[in-house]
């Protein structure tokens, strides 16, 4: 029995994954043909978002996300057409009404909150959510994501300070893909490991290889464990690749060399994981092969939806300023 | 009712809304068991234990970021920035975030969350304990900014602010702390967030102003009087949303109108006040709208005539008065 929600648990992450993965590149196709001004990409971090996720409780817990999460916003219950809704800018998409830049996730009946284009922004709002929870008695968990860039910000800094002073349960989730839209690793900070930032703010600090979905669900579900018990915040960092530029109006080949991306092609989150289920015999050919119909099926859906849904009425432009 | 300071009421009114509503709860450095630099949370932390009246580390990001925070998972935070100078780690936090959250999410979440700070000068508090900051804040549509002058305004205007679903900036002149007095209901009121105040009523010419100011215009319109002058001081108490209507009917009985405030001159909070006059009054003025402002210089300077030369006084107001109405 164990056995089996086992075997559903790693087929239902590999379908989100590759759910996520498929949406994406539905994203790139529509910017190229110019039906979306702007795409940020989570390619590469699949395995990192969807090994946190399903960690933690969906509609319980608490969402504090970067621009790059879309595979953790289909694991916590945002709908392919909500997704493909923001791309386009309608006036239903549920994360800003086209208001913000694809990929601005928020979703209010799934407790994921809104955030702005300089990342940094949101951490200090995780930890302001945990304070409440504190308050209150709640035992939610509060998870909130950034790149590694970002870590340099002051406001993650501190963020994480007054979170080790109140031990609330947060966990800082730092998704390293080693580049800070140009800007490589060693240019950013001192250390090897953002995770080692950790002990200085008095909690742990782990280094998970975040295209293993496995081994961050693993070090997720310890942090949850930890932060709900009453112990306080957990940074983790998964180390992964972005498959992709920084985003649709970036050209990575301009500072990467060839031999850095080859290098980053054989790190495919989805691969690897793809193969891991072919050897545990839950994958074959006619297996993965249905599932990616299956999905097809779902992106067609979601794209022909959001294209057919109405724009924003201009009218509404100066609503909600204040309270109405 | 009372006579209480300013700072008295301000300590009544948070007294009362932590009372009433548990989500409420103080954040700021040194609010806890010192009670604040200014003694604003007084007593607070012994009543209502450290976990409501929270001594934050001292980082002002975080301090309004977690409140943000907060405010969106269903509390009341009140946050305090121990100098309105001292607020610009936050500015980001509160233009960036705060402000923006219902617009950018469309009205799907909000943040109820208070800042308190002292702002203002004339206590020797030099360049960076004297500043007037509103100029930056009022830019920012989302954001509510309000500056009472009275202990009755400041504790209606601080329950208002606490009710209010969205973001407001509360500023307290800190010269107005103890030295303006004055009768405070016992009870909890409020005063609606939008509204001026008739100051002081008057027939020749009309003073626009708020904060520490309003009270310096008075005593200039009391100089005045003497000389048969009848000034009219409007406080507008709410910067953000401005009682556009109070204003323009000044203008109407007076035809003469003096825009003052503390803030530098340039590109001060009076400035939008003078443009809208200038636009939506113009018919009705019988001499250009004035302004008199603190010099442009980068903040207050310490030694104490340096800080009066900064500063309008009531006898450089009641100069500029007796110009106008000689135009």
């Amino acid at each position: 029995m164990e056995q089996e929600r086992d075997q559903s648990r790693l087929l239902a992450m590999y379908h989100t994954m590759v759910l996520a993965r498929s949406l994406d590149e539905r994203m790139w196709q529509l910017n190229r043909q110019g039906k979306a001004p702007f795409v940020i990409s989570c390619q590469g971090h699949e395995a990192a978002q969807v090994g946190a996720a399903f960690a933690m409780r969906p509609k319980h817990d608490w969402i504090v996300p970067y621009y790059r999460d879309l595979a953790m916003m289909l694991a916590m219950g945002m709908t392919p057409r909500e997704v493909m809704l923001g791309l386009l800018a309608k006036a239903e998409d549920p994360s800003s009404g086209g208001r913000q830049m694809p990929a601005h996730y928020s979703h209010r009946a799934l407790n994921i909150v809104s955030h702005s284009s300089p990342t940094g922004t949101q951490v200090p709002h995780a930890v302001g959510i945990a304070m409440g929870a504190q308050m209150r008695g709640d035992d939610i968990v509060v998870w909130t994501a950034f790149g590694e860039g970002t870590s340099s910000q002051g406001d993650v800094h501190e963020a994480m300070n007054l979170a080790g002073v109140m031990k609330l349960p947060v966990i800082f989730f730092c998704q390293n893909n080693g580049y800070a839209i140009s800007v490589p690793q060693h240019k950013q900070m001192g250390v090897e490991n953002v995770s080692d930032r950790g002990p200085g703010y008095g909690f742990p600090g782990i280094t998970v290889d975040g295209t293993n979905v496995l081994e961050v669900y693993e070090a997720m579900s310890a942090a949850v464990e930890r932060a709900r018990r009453g112990d306080g915040p957990t940074l983790i960092e998964a180390k992964c690749v972005r498959l992709t530029a920084h985003s649709s109006d970036d050209n990575d080949r301009t500072y990467r060399s060839p031999e850095d991306i080859k290098a980053m092609r054989t790190r495919d989150p989805i691969a690897s994981f793809e193969h891991f289920l072919r050897d545990e015999g839950l994958l074959d050919d006619a297996k993965v092969a249905a599932i990616r119909a299956e999905i097809k099926e779902i992106v067609n859906d979601a794209t022909a939806y959001a294209e057919a849904a109405p724009l924003p009425d201009p009218s509404t432009v100066q609503k909600y300023v204040f309270a109405e | 009712m009372a006579e209480l300071n300013l700072l008295e009421a301000i300590n009544q009114a948070l007294d009362q809304a932590m009372a009433n509503d548990e989500r409420v709860y103080i954040i700021g450095e040194d609010v806890g068991q010192r009670g604040g630099v200014f003694r604003v949370t007084d007593g607070l932390h012994a009543k209502y234990g450290e976990k409501r009246v929270i001594d934050a580390p001292l980082a002002e990001s975080i301090i309004i970021g977690s409140s943000i925070g907060a405010a969106m998972y269903g509390m009341r935070p009140i946050a305090e920035i121990q100098f309105a100078d001292f607020i610009f780690p936050a500015f980001n936090q509160i233009i960036s975030e705060a402000a923006r959250m219902r617009y950018r999410s469309n009205n799907t979440w909000e943040v109820p969350l208070v800042i308190r700070t002292p702002y203002g000068g004339g206590i020797h508090g030099a360049l960076y304990h004297s500043q007037s900051i509103e100029a930056f804040f009022t830019h920012i549509p989302g954001l509510k900014v309000v500056a009472p002058s009275t202990p009755y305004d400041a504790k209606a205007m601080l329950l208002a602010a606490i009710d209010d679903p969205d973001p407001v900036l509360f500023l307290e002149h800190k010269k107005c702390y103890r030295l303006i007095k004055g009768y405070v209901p016992d009870e909890h009121y409020t005063v609606p967030i939008g509204k001026a105040d008739i100051a002081r009523e008057g027939s020749d010419v009309s003073v626009i102003t708020y904060g520490m100011m309003r009270h310096y215009a008075v005593e200039a319109a009391e100089m005045l009087a003497g000389e048969d002058i009848s000034v009219e001081v409007v406080d507008l108490r709410s910067l953000v949303p401005l009682d556009r209507e109070t204003i323009i009917n000044s203008v109407k009985k007076t035809s003469k109108v003096l825009v003052l405030y503390e803030d530098n001159l340039f590109g001060g909070y009076g400035a939008e006040v003078a443009a809208i006059i200038a636009q939506d009054g113009f018919e009705y003025l019988d001499a250009p709208v004035q302004r008199l402002a603190g010099l442009d210089i980068p903040a207050m300077p310490y030694s104490t005539p340096l800080e009066n030369e900064f500063l309008p006084t009531p006898s450089k107001i009641a100069d500029t008065l007796r110009d106008l109405v000689n135009y």
